[in-house]
């Protein structure tokens, strides 16, 4: 989130769309209450299924999965052409006035530079003009047919209203209404929330769906503001702590890359890393980087990381493909390309795409380890369960430790919300039997794998030796100290860089904030967006104060949240080029000739001028961007694609199938159904039910009981198509996989009119599975389909072709 | 502390604001305060409360667990109920139909007791001590390490790397977890390495 829940009641309209807050999120949800309560604020929820969001909204726009770009790039084209737009802002504070470069197109679906062999762009056109002077060449008057407005307006121009029906479904009257609300939020006193969530991420195209609503609230003027924002609700508790973490294939802690192998060493690891502005005055903050990382590697490898050696540079494992994510790890398993796997309070059996391949793949293992509260379907993929885990496992070779692990109950640390408040929670409870914390376990491991490699040698034991381990009790790290450790320490005494006689911090002591980070190995930082959580101040992340000074929404000394306990992202660009904000009723901070200040951390430098220095710091430009010049690899604008199984071609680019830049591997795309399938004519999507939590409600009772059956939802019009009975039984299938469900006729689902064709959904719960206290059943992911987003490659299980007939029921 | 005398002050009060409302029109007022009453005494005196958060969304709802027996005096702690901490900022006291569940989560009879180890082709779990698991895992990790490190790539480049043995984290861990699960897994070099965000 770029604000918070508590924010929301701020603001004049939300759109729901990717996302159903009120039956995913409901105690986040009573923030929309609240809004609707006191200031009239409107709700639109775009969705497949008339939710329980949609049933309190003030208009419910249906949409066929799939196609939130079409739509969105509608509400884009739409504001342009009945001039809704929030101009200072959009001239100000966006690209729009860059010129981009000769040679960059889009035609037919395609930008320029595709390469269908490789699946993949030579994004080298994609760039702004760089004038003599180094700098981007921008036009202010907006009238070069180059600049990124108006390839803006020429890109947007197909999705017109018809089109908007004719590929999303939606009926044109209900688009317009939907526009009309939305546009009327360009101006500068009124301000729109999007709250979004899976329904969005779990697309070929996840990222674009996401960049496609930020590019209509940069348009809008509706970014930095009090009640505005881009908010994306999150799935699990810390899912948003262990990404800033990086706790993934190519990322290091608080957003830093981990090496490729084309950086052998560390001067040509920061060449590409340089972050030089790309306009005058620009405060460009990853020009930092260098201390982050070196902090970073101090805190890995203490000592040992020294200037000679590159600061342990070569302690990193360097990347040769972009990264190993969740499917490519389940791909090299099924080639027998990995011998171990460890899952620690994940359930990928349940959880990945395609059920049938990811048992396969573990069956290839030598050895699997689960670290879990709870009994998962992963730690007994071995087991026969009948047709919910039709498996033998006499042939079945995986050696399969299942480790027993302390729940939140029992466990002392922080986790960060959607709102990027990292709070602080303590055990309340004796672990049950012989469980154990997580960083017992994680220590343990490392402890034995140090000896090993002490005693033995072995391959470069070294980054393994001297990890910096420097807890009170080496079995036993306690919470307290890794957080410390996360938020940094001085190694030397820390002097402010304009004032040496001013000491930031003496050597021991806690860092009070990312500021104090240096380059030169005088200070360790385990995640520099973090720091100040836990500096000489004390514990942040326990902070319980109740303030919140005009019930401004902020909660300012609740918690901390990152960066800076900052509360609103890019706050700067609430207040006008004077630094006056945009509505005196909604200031979050402003000018005073001298300095910034107001209800948040501003998000500038405190004495930057706002006339010079633009408010999205962290951007080369100074400014937002509409077009993201080569850093997505489908493209700087978004397209609609279809999805890979689509019930029409795609109208806009017929050649064009699934995302053209998307990752596929080979014998997958064999397992699509083709686009307007006679064999799969139906259009699947997956959600959960508000009574349930993923797999782990399954073993509560209470949730088991009160959603007690796998079902699948239908409209009226497809079961008296199919000669499907309201709680009669049915199978549906993919190319993948097939389930036998209870059928649930609703009016919630409705059939749509795509492309002059009517387009039937079919709606699949998750839930159930093998172990727990639910009955057994079955989830969608025996159907879905394994591939993902180009960009960060989240699985597509929001939209996939299956059939739907008539069953006797249940075989066991 | 004042936060904690202000939730005690509201809910000695809660009784009485009863009065106002459809109970108290129906004449119940006076039996339900007394009712609340003597329950919200009972809890407060007899158990221990804990802040946490509730581990399910990532709205991170503010609850309190009310336990037997204290962590902090180096007691045995059985939790006994779970409720919403009406002093959060973001929940202010509600749970959702999994949050109001959440006793059901600690105590469910599928949670994990003991290690266990199931050997290759055979059709059920054995026990097993936590030594003797946990230096077997290392055994096993070090072997295929040693066996599939990758020193340098084919033009000589330094690369480091271990890509048959991975690594999936979890999605409600803690911070303190995750960045030791970090600090572990990538010191051995190991590039497999994903955490649930991905899905």
């Amino acid at each position: 989130m770029t604000n918070s829940w508590t924010d929301i009641r701020n603001t004049d309209l939300v759109v729901i769309m990717g996302g159903n807050a009120a039956e995913a999120h409901p105690c986040g949800f009573k923030w929309v209450t609240e809004a609707k309560a006191n200031r009239g604020a409107k709700l639109i929820v775009i969705d497949p299924r008339f939710t329980r969001s949609a049933s309190v909204s003030d208009l419910y726009a249906p949409i066929r999965q799939g196609t939130d770009i079409a739509f969105l790039l509608g509400l884009i084209n739409y504001c342009i052409q009945h001039d809704k737009v929030q101009w200072d802002y959009v001239k100000a504070f966006t690209n729009a006035t860059y010129v981009v470069k000769e040679g960059f197109t889009y035609q037919d679906g395609l930008f320029s530079g595709y390469n269908e062999a490789k699946r993949d762009y030579d994004k080298s056109s994609w760039d702004y003009d760089i004038g003599p002077d180094g700098f981007a060449v921008v036009d202010e008057t907006l009238q070069n047919p180059r600049c990124v407005w108006n390839l803006l307006k020429n890109h947007v121009s197909v999705y017109a209203p018809e089109m908007v029906e004719r590929i999303c479904g939606t009926p044109t009257d209900k688009f317009l209404k939907v526009a009309a609300m939305v546009a009327e939020t360009s101006s500068p006193t009124k301000a729109m929330t999007s709250m979004y969530a899976l329904g969005w991420t779990q697309h070929s195209k996840g990222s674009q769906n996401i960049r496609a609503m930020a590019m209509l609230q940069l348009v809008l003027g509706n970014i930095g503001i009090r009640g505005g924002g881009m908010n994306a609700l999150r799935g699990h508790s810390n899912i948003q702590g262990l990404t800033d973490l990086g706790l993934m294939s190519n990322l290091l802690p608080g957003y830093l890359t981990l090496p490729t192998q084309k950086e052998p060493d560390l001067a040509a690891y920061m060449s590409t890393r340089g972050f030089k502005p790309l306009r005058p005055n620009q405060m460009s903050y990853w020009q930092n980087y260098r201390k982050f990382f070196v902090s970073f590697q101090k805190s890995m490898w203490g000592d040992a990381a020294t200037p000679e050696n590159d600061f342990a540079y070569d302690y990193l494992p360097k990347l040769d493909l972009p990264g190993y994510d969740l499917l490519r790890a389940f791909e090299l398993m099924h080639q027998g390309k990995m011998n171990g796997y460890f899952c620690q309070g994940f359930n990928p059996l349940q959880a990945a795409p395609n059920k049938k391949k990811v048992t396969e793949s573990l069956s290839k293992l030598k050895f699997l380890v689960i670290m879990d509260p709870l009994d998962t379907e992963t730690g007994r993929f071995w087991e026969n369960h009948g047709p919910y885990n039709d498996v033998d496992p006499s042939q079945i070779q995986t050696e399969v430790y299942q480790l027993p692990s302390t729940c939140f109950a029992e466990d002392d640390g922080s986790l960060v919300n959607s709102g990027r408040w990292l709070q602080w929670h303590w055990a309340g409870g004796t672990p049950p039997g012989e469980a154990k914390r997580d960083t017992w376990i994680m220590a343990q491991l490392h402890l034995r794998l140090k000896e090993l490699y002490t005693k033995e040698g072995g391959a470069f034991p070294d980054p393994i030796v001297k990890l910096n381990w420097p807890y009170a009790d080496p079995g036993d790290p306690k919470a307290e100290e890794l957080a410390q450790e996360i938020n940094g320490r001085a190694l030397a005494r820390v002097t402010d860089t304009t004032d040496p006689t001013k000491v930031l911090a003496e050597a021991g002591k806690l860092l009070p904030a990312f500021a104090a980070l240096r380059d030169d190995g005088s200070t360790a930082c385990g995640c520099w967006i973090y720091s100040g959580c836990f500096n000489e101040n004390g514990n942040n992340m326990a902070r319980r104060d109740t303030s919140d000074p005009d019930d401004a929404g902020f909660y300012s000394k609740w918690a901390f949240s990152w960066p800076a306990n900052r509360r609103i992202l890019y706050n700067r660009a609430s207040a006008d080029l004077t630094g006056k904000p945009w509505d005196p009723s909604r200031k979050v901070i402003a000018w005073d000739g001298q300095k910034w200040s107001g209800y948040d951390v501003p998000d500038i430098a405190p004495t930057a001028k706002p006339d010079q220095v633009g408010p999205f710091i962290m951007n080369p430009e100074g400014v937002s961007r509409l077009f993201t010049r080569g850093m997505m690899r489908d493209g700087p604008f978004p397209a609609h694609y279809e999805p890979f199984e689509s019930p029409i071609v795609n109208p806009v680019a017929p050649k064009v199938r699934g995302n053209p830049a998307a990752r596929v591997f080979e014998g997958d795309m064999a397992q699509f159904a083709e686009a307007a399938s006679k064999e799969f004519p139906y259009a699947a999507t997956s959600y959960r039910l508000t009574e349930h939590f993923h797999f782990w409600t399954k073993h509560v009772i209470v949730n088991a009981v009160m959603q007690p059956e796998f079902f699948v939802e239908i409209s009226e019009q497809l079961a008296a198509e199919k000669g499907i009975t309201k709680g009669g039984w049915v199978r549906v299938w993919s190319k993948r996989g097939s389930v036998v469900a209870k059928a649930m006729v609703t009016k919630r689902i409705k059939p749509l009119t795509c492309d002059g064709k009517i387009v039937h959904i079919v709606g699949i719960p998750l839930h159930w599975g093998f172990t727990g206290a639910a009955k057994k059943g079955f989830g969608p992911n025996m159907l879905t389909p394994f591939v993902g987003d180009a960009n960060i490659e989240t699985p597509e299980y929001k939209a996939f072709l299956v059939n739907i007939e008539p069953a006797p029921g249940p075989v066991a | 502390m004042n936060l904690e005398l202000s939730r005690r002050a509201f809910l000695q009060t809660a009784g009485a604001g009863l009065a106002g409302t459809t109970l108290g029109a129906f004449g119940f007022a006076d039996i339900e305060a007394a009712h609340a009453a003597a329950i919200r005494s009972f809890k407060l005196a007899n158990t221990t409360e804990t802040r946490n958060t509730c581990p399910y969304c990532s709205v991170a709802c503010g609850i309190i667990l009310y336990s037997k027996g204290d962590l902090r005096k180096g007691e045995q702690a059985d939790i006994t109920h779970i409720e919403g901490d009406t002093d959060h900022p973001t929940n202010r006291g509600t749970l959702c139909p999994k949050g109001s569940a959440l006793l059901g989560f600690v105590k469910s009879p599928t949670r994990l007791q003991h290690p266990m180890v199931r050997k290759p082709g055979s059709d059920k779990f054995e026990p097993i001590g936590w030594e003797d698991a946990l230096n077997r895992i290392a055994r096993l990790m070090k072997d295929d390490r040693d066996k599939n490190f990758v020193a340098r790539n084919n033009d000589g480049v330094t690369v480091n790397r271990w890509i048959t043995t991975g690594f999936l984290a979890a999605s409600a861990s803690t911070n303190e977890t995750a960045f030791a699960t970090y600090k572990v897994v990538r010191s051995a070099g190991m590039l497999v390495f994903d955490n649930q965000a991905r899905v």
